[in-house]
């Protein structure tokens, strides 16, 4: 069961993993990673852009990839777009599998390529107004553990 | 329709001063280039600028060939989410 959605407004990622854990009946392993808006550097705001026309079927497709990559049972992929305030969940990822391998790699694979392969542009507002944020070189490395080619 | 929507991302949309513009169509590449201000061209011209029509990158953008109802896409380095 693979559910991949684009939120603009705050969420709570228990209240959607719960649903997920319990659309997957019969699973050994379910891995949930929740990204938050860090506060740190004097971010007052962050924002995220997206696409629609690319964004989100980028976004499933990679999904389609890490189920089959990780024979998984599921795979739920949350992301928010628009603006967050520190504290705020920005992405969340759950996998079920039959056991915790899959479930926990898939998670990580999942978070790399979203990290440094989605089309998002973001943006933090600090004390002295907004800066766009350009790719870390970290993120692509972090895909490079893959071995896939973009 | 006889326009083309040009949808800017990014910081590329603070160069244009809008994340959407329309122009006449058809439109090549030629005409993009030329439509643009100078600044913006040269950005939407950047090998790290990637091009797509209709959600659909394009492998050459200089080889751009929309018409009527078609969106344009520049979309500059992702930043990641």
């Amino acid at each position: 069961m693979r559910d991949v959605r684009l939120l603009t407004a705050p969420f709570r990622p228990a209240a959607l993993v719960e649903p997920f854990a319990r659309a997957n009946p019969g699973l050994g392993a379910l891995c949930t990673f929740v990204g938050e808006v860090r506060a740190q550097g004097g971010v007052e705001a962050l924002e995220l852009t997206h696409y629609p026309a690319m964004t989100l079927p980028a976004m499933e497709a990679l999904a389609a990839l890490a189920v089959e990559r990780f024979a998984l049972m599921g795979l739920l992929v949350i992301h928010r777009v628009g603006v967050m305030v520190p504290g705020e969940p920005i992405v969340c990822v759950s996998a079920a599998a039959c056991h915790r391998r899959a479930a926990i790699e898939a998670v990580d694979f999942t978070m790399d390529h979203l990290k440094s392969a989605s089309w998002l542009w973001k943006r933090e507002k600090r004390p002295d107004g907004w800066h766009w944020i350009e790719p870390r070189k970290e993120d692509h490395r972090d895909l490079q553990r893959w071995q896939l080619a973009q | 329709m006889t326009k083309v929507r040009l949808v800017f991302l990014g910081k590329l949309a603070d160069l244009a001063g809008a994340q959407v513009r329309e122009m006449d169509a058809p439109l090549d590449w030629r005409g993009v280039l030329a439509a643009l201000e100078p600044a913006l061209a040269e950005a939407v011209q950047a090998d790290t600028t990637r091009t797509a029509v209709n959600g659909q990158l394009l492998a050459e953008k200089t080889a751009l060939a929309a018409t009527g109802g078609d969106e344009i896409a520049f979309l500059p380095p992702v930043s990641g989410g």
